[in-house]
């Protein structure tokens, strides 16, 4: 990584931000019997995994995966409704990596795929446009998966697709939004958090406003972090001051987010999009934690361009659901590192690059 | 999907910048961040800069940790010399 890119932080500097860590967290605990706290983000899951921190804070603070990964969370509805759509001999799906290999009930998009479906993964939204252009005979669907992150930048290709006249492109809206879920999970005292580690790149286009309510509704110790493993230590070292001394919602990662997030992002996406309620899994329906598109720009709905057909989800005892709201660990799954594993995943929460499962079984397998 | 890498903006167009990391080249998307310039490290996710890395910042957060890290050696000193005072 390029010098004056990342926190420039050294690994000395990290370990003494950990010794003050686990001395807050030792004075804590004097009157309380652990601290959760909770990410929110499928790349803090996997840095902290890969940094080893869970290893290296005190045992009593526990770290806990939340609905933080854009696959894990779309339902298994939504995921075998795009399926579908591949077996449309008429249809090129147009999908970002990570959908690939997601199991639907019958199949994943990458069998799919080996069957002879056109499916095409890009990189960015954009790349979309330049498919259904060369091809103005087809009907190219793109998956919208994702957070407050990724929906502009798919709001910003329909605008584009707009401008160009591409008539032949549709997007299938499956975003999620993240402040309604936070909400969710602190107001269904389900799992005991005592704060949140929210999430680096949503907060870069949403700012800090959001999540006020954690603090004035819940007192909810909350602070925007970074990815690095000196930025992950330091949150937590903020969220932990911020038990002592009174929640706000705090900025760690300042190099990157500012307060009032990246209102040109945002007015790119509301042109677009505008909030609608929302299945997730594991959480169930939550009222406008979710994106539709506009009345102007229904054209480009592939709900309304295409039909279809509700089949009814296989039972896998997959687990998902509760791992993304912090009730149990991955391998408290009987399935995880047995029937499920990255190479046969059952559930998404295995095969996403973000995924809880897939970060402990990557990384923290030999040690639980 | 965001891997948080900053990339460094070698050309602007309008819309578009050339971005790189680490040698290798990339066309991104700069309609989410007009200020950026030419030079700028900017955060890229799925294409699109939707951010520019403010290295004020970064460098004042060095500073805090710098200062805290020695608040703690200074802290482990004063342990091991109350200890050696003893013994
Ligand atoms: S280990 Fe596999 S089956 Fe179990 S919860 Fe994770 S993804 Fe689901």
């Amino acid at each position: 990584m390029e010098s004056s890119s990342g926190s420039g932080a050294s690994p000395k500097l990290v370990h003494s931000l950990l010794e003050r860590v686990n001395r807050i967290v030792d004075e804590l605990c004097r009157d309380r019997e652990g601290i959760n706290l909770m990410e929110v983000c499928g790349t803090h899951t996997m840095a902290i995994s890969g940094f080893g921190i869970r290893q290296a804070v005190d045992k009593r603070l526990k770290l806990l995966s939340g609905p933080g990964c854009p696959v894990c969370v779309t339902t298994q509805e939504e995921i075998d409704g795009a399926i579908g759509l591949a077996e449309n001999p008429d249809i090129t799906l147009v999908t970002f990596g990570d959908m690939m290999r997601v199991p639907g009930s019958r199949c994943s998009l990458e069998q799919e795929k080996a069957k002879g479906a056109d499916v095409r993964v890009i990189y960015s939204a954009m790349d979309a446009l330049d498919f259904a252009d060369a091809e103005n005979g087809r009907q190219f669907v793109f998956l919208g998966i994702g957070f407050e992150t990724t929906a502009p930048t798919v709001a910003a290709a329909v605008l584009a697709a707009q401008h160009r006249g591409i008539e032949n492109l549709s997007v299938l809206p499956m975003f999620k939004l993240i402040p309604p879920a936070l909400e969710k999970i602190v107001s269904s005292k389900r799992v005991n958090i005592s704060g949140f580690i929210l999430p680096g790149h949503v907060s870069t286009i949403i700012g800090t406003r959001k999540y006020q309510f954690l603090v004035e509704k819940y007192r909810m110790p909350s602070c925007i972090t970074g990815f690095e493993a000196s930025d992950i230590v330091q949150g937590i070292y903020m969220l932990l001051k911020q038990m002592k001394e009174g929640p706000e919602v705090a900025i760690q990662y300042r190099r990157i987010v500012r307060p009032e997030g990246n209102p040109e992002a945002r007015h790119i996406m509301e042109t677009v999009f505008e909030p609608v309620d929302a299945a997730w899994r594991g959480i169930g329906m939550m009222p406008g934690s979710g994106l539709g598109f506009r009345e102007d720009f229904g054209l480009f709905d592939a709900h309304k361009r295409f039909e279809f057909k509700p089949r009814k989800p296989r039972k896998t005892g997959c687990r998902c659901g509760e791992v993304m709201l912090g009730l149990i660990t991955p391998p408290e799954c009987k399935l995880f590192g047995k029937i499920c594993t990255p190479e046969m995943p059952v559930g998404p929460c295995m095969v996403s690059s973000e995924g809880a499962c897939a970060a402990y079984y990557k990384y923290e397998r030999r040690n639980d | 999907m965001c891997l948080g890498i900053p990339v460094r903006i070698v050309e602007l167009n309008r819309d578009t910048a050339i971005g790189e990391v680490g040698g290798v080249q990339r066309e991104i998307s700069v309609m989410m961040t007009p200020d950026a310039k030419v030079g700028d490290y900017v955060i890229v996710h799925a294409g699109f800069a939707i951010q520019i890395v403010d290295q004020e910042e970064a460098k004042e957060n060095l500073r805090i940790l710098e200062q805290m890290a020695r608040a703690v050696d200074e802290k482990r000193e004063k342990v091991r010399r109350r200890k050696n005072a003893r013994g």
